[in-house]
């Protein structure tokens, strides 16, 4: 058993947990983020994206005590209060999403590909960077479609900033 | 239409909690003293079970329990149930071996359970499961259907002698006979519809908790129908009366079939948790589900045609043999019968049907229905089939599937199905229109220039939805009815709460059932609650699958809302002192037609409440509930067009443009609409492409995991063009279809199509990864 001491969230949080906990596993078993998801056990699917120090990783394939003293976003820790982050909105308005069950990690997957790409992107290109998300109830069309969206949303609202 | 009424694209409401990571699956719920459970699974696809070793376990620590199927067995937990009873030709009844929910003797599959592990966390649980040693006597396996139906093969089931399930047949062999007879061509084709693996995002799981002095359970579940769950726990598994258990479907994260079925760990999970005395949890892991969800589809078939010297169509026959599996799953013996045969006929006038299917055991993975299920087999067969005749006879496959269309309604095809509606036409030409088929011609010669192979392939496909009317089902052997319930509850300061036995796991129901009410009350959605998947707070419901919950469901609701209104208009008439005839409902607000006189919604709610002021003789409330037997089935039916160009260097097909043009009747939420297409579309041709639950020879699966079996991803598939013609279904007052399943129905017929018009080589199987498109390129497929 380790304790952990990380940020999740904006908030410090530590945990006692056996050294072989995934991060997954703290999120969702220890500290009840339930946001993020696991679809599969071999790194494929992509439900458990997080952002670690601000880049996107599937928190399956992480221990726990390698995010020691790391800060680490899930889902539930992107809106602000009671505002959205415009890719939440734009995975809504453009019915990105049906069972709702690959969405957190789409979503956290998608802010990290607008970011890399400087708002930058045409559909082939949302297409390529998401091949470590799968989904079985969209067929990517809206997902695609939420990203672009999001895209021109987030550089609108960098610049207002 | 108001602005969230029928037929408005409005924005998801239950959309806010799964983008803010706030849904509740069942694996995100926490019970005191939770227990969690690990399966230990046969690595054999057939054998003895010598012994079972499980002290080591049991001494370590936080390990409760290890339980094995001879004690399942010993507490009478019954065998899984076969819901559908079909007869063979000789009119002998299907042939079921037992299915325990462990297994006590002999194992059948790889990944059949034999015994469980309860420990006081998931890793205790799996370290425990590594201590128990389970010694096996290997078994010969069959692996697939022919070498199950050889003579000698290894028998799986004492009950089933040669593997055979059934032998079934439909239609009118001798009429089928006599139209081969006088045709002037006959085109024939032999092809596999490959197995697959539904592969919902969240995997299966299951919390069961036992509450020892109120003799009660409580299950959650990852179920589309947890009505239907609660019902086969209680009259056939013997888990607990009806009164006593309470099945809850929370949050699930998609289901395509595979979570219709009740499945062992479920059963398991409600055993042990009376056993241990604490609430049981079990979350399978991806392994597990492409080792234990049921599998869809696994037909070998061959069909041929008969058509006259102008070539219409004048006979079908066809013989498929289905995979079952090592048992028989809650409803697969209906998927390759009933909802596979009477689809048979497609779009077209033929005169005459004959299919016989025979059920073969095997020793892989249960086969039960996945999205579609039996109707993309049939769609997948017809359209190859009729796609070849055009080749054989050098006609346009438009014109072709034109000439034979049926095209006077209602139709009664040889294989039981009464098309209610349909205009097969205008869906043709609104695909053709919008990708441009007039132009394809020049299209293809441009792409030749630039060394590329591009084809068109076409598809027609027609499916049977809102499964499904009672009666019908009922003397084709099913053993429920498959009518919907609902209830409305307008509470006392108006607003309205809608309780289902539809489940919606992705079909955004929480919205497109609120938009009847706010298109029926004026009201906004926002005052309109859908409660489902519980069978505490829903009396009674047959669930969510076969594109059925706008058809039946929402009709269900309809005609409780038709109640409400009733005796609203009626509390409303004496409150205003006018003549219940001329109460108009507009805005929210009961109207006396004709004058400013108006009395709110709210206001007529609380009238029914404090009830001071009611008509004579009239009882308090504003509650209605509603069962609903839908008539017929409903016909969705479109053409899906796909243009690719196939890679003569590697096999690789990529998509120029894929158009689809459906008729689902009236659509309640567009944009819900099209989002099921999609995926539906994405489905289809990841079968097309992409997927096969592969067996080895001894019964090894070899893709049970994503980095074996192939999802498609979002870089494997195009943007789609959709639209719609729409024919209005007579059998209900909505006039809705379904468009569930649609995608999947049609969507593969169209990719193969395509690529075997580009390659020049009809005889090409699915999936047509690169290896085998290269090879039927290069002429040795």
């Amino acid at each position: 058993m380790s304790t952990v001491k990380l940020t999740v969230n904006g908030k410090a949080v530590s945990a006692e947990v056996e050294d072989r906990t995934l991060l997954v596993h703290l999120l969702r078993d220890h500290l009840n983020l339930t946001g993020t998801h696991v679809g599969c056990d071999t790194s494929q699917c992509g439900a458990c994206v997080v952002h670690i120090d601000g880049r996107a990783v599937k928190s399956c394939t992480v221990l726990a005590g390698q995010a020691a003293g790391a800060n680490v976003t899930t889902i539930e820790g992107i809106a602000r209060g009671d505002e959205l982050h415009p890719m939440q909105a734009a995975f809504r308005d453009n019915h990105g999403l049906q069972c709702g069950y690959c969405t957190p990690g789409m979503i956290m997957s998608a802010i990290d590909i607008v970011h890399r790409h400087g708002g930058e992107l045409d559909e082939a290109t949302v297409r390529e960077e998401l091949e470590g998300n799968i989904c079985r109830c969209t067929g990517y069309h809206n997902i695609v479609k939420a990203v672009l969206d999001a895209a021109g949303r987030m550089k609108v609202a960098q610049a207002a900033e | 239409m108001g602005m969230e009424g029928i037929g408005a694209s409005v924005v998801r409401k239950e959309d806010k909690r799964f983008i803010t990571g706030k849904g509740r699956y069942v694996d995100d719920i926490k019970l005191l003293g939770m227990t969690y459970a690990h399966f230990i699974r046969s690595p054999h696809a057939h054998a003895k079970v010598k012994s079972i070793d499980s002290s080591a376990a049991e001494a370590m620590p936080g390990v409760v329990a290890v339980l094995t199927g001879k004690q399942i067995v010993d507490d009478k937990v019954g065998n899984l149930i076969c819901g559908w009873a079909i007869t063979s030709k000789d009119g002998s009844p299907m042939k079921m071996g037992a299915w325990p929910a462990m297994a006590p003797e002999t194992v059948r599959f790889v990944g059949q359970a034999v015994a469980v592990v309860i420990a006081d966390s998931k890793n205790l649980a799996r370290d425990a499961a590594e201590a128990v040693v389970v010694e096996y006597e290997e078994l010969p396996a069959v692996a697939d259907m022919p070498s199950a139906l050889k003579p000698g093969a290894p028998q799986l089931h004492p009950e089933a002698p040669g593997n055979v399930v059934y032998d079934w047949h439909i239609g009118d062999e001798a009429a089928v006979g006599a139209a081969f007879s006088k045709a002037a061509h006959v085109v024939s084709l032999e092809l596999t519809n490959n197995r697959l693996a539904p592969n919902a995002m969240e995997p299966r799981a299951a919390i069961a908790d036992y509450d020892a002095a109120e003799e009660h359970f409580t299950l959650y579940t990852t179920s589309q129908n947890p009505h239907v769950a609660r019902l086969v726990l209680s009259a056939f598994y013997n888990i607990a009366p009806e009164h006593k258990l309470r099945v809850i479907a929370p949050d699930v994260g998609g289901g395509f079939g595979s979570k219709i079925f009740i499945y062992p760990e479920e059963m398991v999970a409600l055993w042990a948790s009376k056993k241990v005395g604490r609430p049981v949890k079990w979350t399978g892991d991806r392994t597990e589900a492409f080792l234990t969800d049921a599998h869809g589809r696994d037909h070998i078939s061959k069909a041929e045609m008969a058509f006259d010297a102008d070539h219409k169509m004048l006979g079908l026959r066809v013989k498929t043999h289905a995979n079952f599996g090592a048992y028989m799953s809650l409803f697969s013996s209906s998927v390759p019968t009933y909802l596979y045969a009477t689809l048979l006929s497609g779009q077209y006038n033929i005169p005459a049907i004959y299919a016989e299917v025979m059920g073969v055991y095997t020793n892989t993975t249960p086969v039960d229905a996945y999205r579609g299920a039996g109707r993309p087999e049939a769609s997948y067969l017809l359209e190859r089939l009729v796609e070849t005749a055009a080749r054989q006879f050098k006609m346009d496959p438009a014109e072709l599937r034109r000439k034979n269309f049926i095209t006077q309604f209602p139709h009664q095809t040889p294989v039981i199905m009464a098309y209610d509606t349909g205009d097969f036409n205008a869906s043709l030409d609104a695909a053709m229109k919008a990708i441009d088929y007039a132009g394809f011609p020049a299209r293809k010669e441009a792409a030749k220039a630039q060394g590329k192979l591009r084809g068109i392939g076409l598809s027609c496909y027609i499916e049977a939805c809102g499964i499904a009317p009672s009666k019908a089902v009922g003397s084709l052997g099913a053993g429920v009815g498959l009518w919907e319930s609902a209830e409305i509850r307008v509470n006392p300061v108006g607003t309205i709460e809608v309780l289902t036995g539809s489940h919606s796991h992705g079909q955004g129901h929480e919205t497109t059932f609120c938009q009847l009410i706010a298109d029926r009350l004026g009201v906004p959605i926002s005052q309109v609650s859908i409660v489902h998947g519980d069978t505490d707070k829903v009396q009674f419901g047959m669930g969510t699958y076969g594109s059925r919950s706008a058809a039946v469901g929402l009709t269900a609701i309809l005609k409780a809302m038709e109640k409400v209104e009733a005796k609203a208009k009626k509390i409303a008439a004496h409150a205003l002192e006018a003549s219940e005839g001329d109460i108009v409902i507009e805005n929210g607000e009961f109207k006396v037609t004709g004058t400013d006189k108006s009395i709110a919604l709210p206001m007529v709610a609380l009238a029914a409440y404090t009830a001071h002021n009611l008509p004579d003789g009239m009882e308090p409330g504003l509650k209605e509930s509603a069962f609903y037997d839908p008539t017929n089935f409903t016909f969705p039916a479109g053409t899906y067009i796909c243009e690719l160009e196939v890679d003569q260097a590697t096999g690789k097909t990529s998509f120029v443009n894929f158009v689809a043009a459906d008729d689902f009747g009236r659509l309640i939420n567009p944009m819900i609409v099209e989002g099921q297409v999609h995926g539906g579309l994405v489905q289809g041709i990841g079968q097309a492409l992409l997927e096969h639950a592969v067996y080895d020879g001894n019964g090894q699966p070899v893709t049970a995991s994503f980095m074996d079996y192939a999802m498609p991803r979002a870089d494997d598939v195009p943007s789609f063009k959709l639209s719609h013609t729409t024919t209005l279904c007579p059998g209900n007052p909505l006039g809705v279809k379904g468009c569930g399943e649609a995608g999947a129905i049609g969507a593969s017929a169209a990719v193969i199509n395509a690529i075997t018009d580009a390659i020049g080589n009809n005889k090409l199987e699915m999936p047509a990864t690169p290896d085998r498109v290269w090879h039927a390129i290069h002429g040795n497929a």
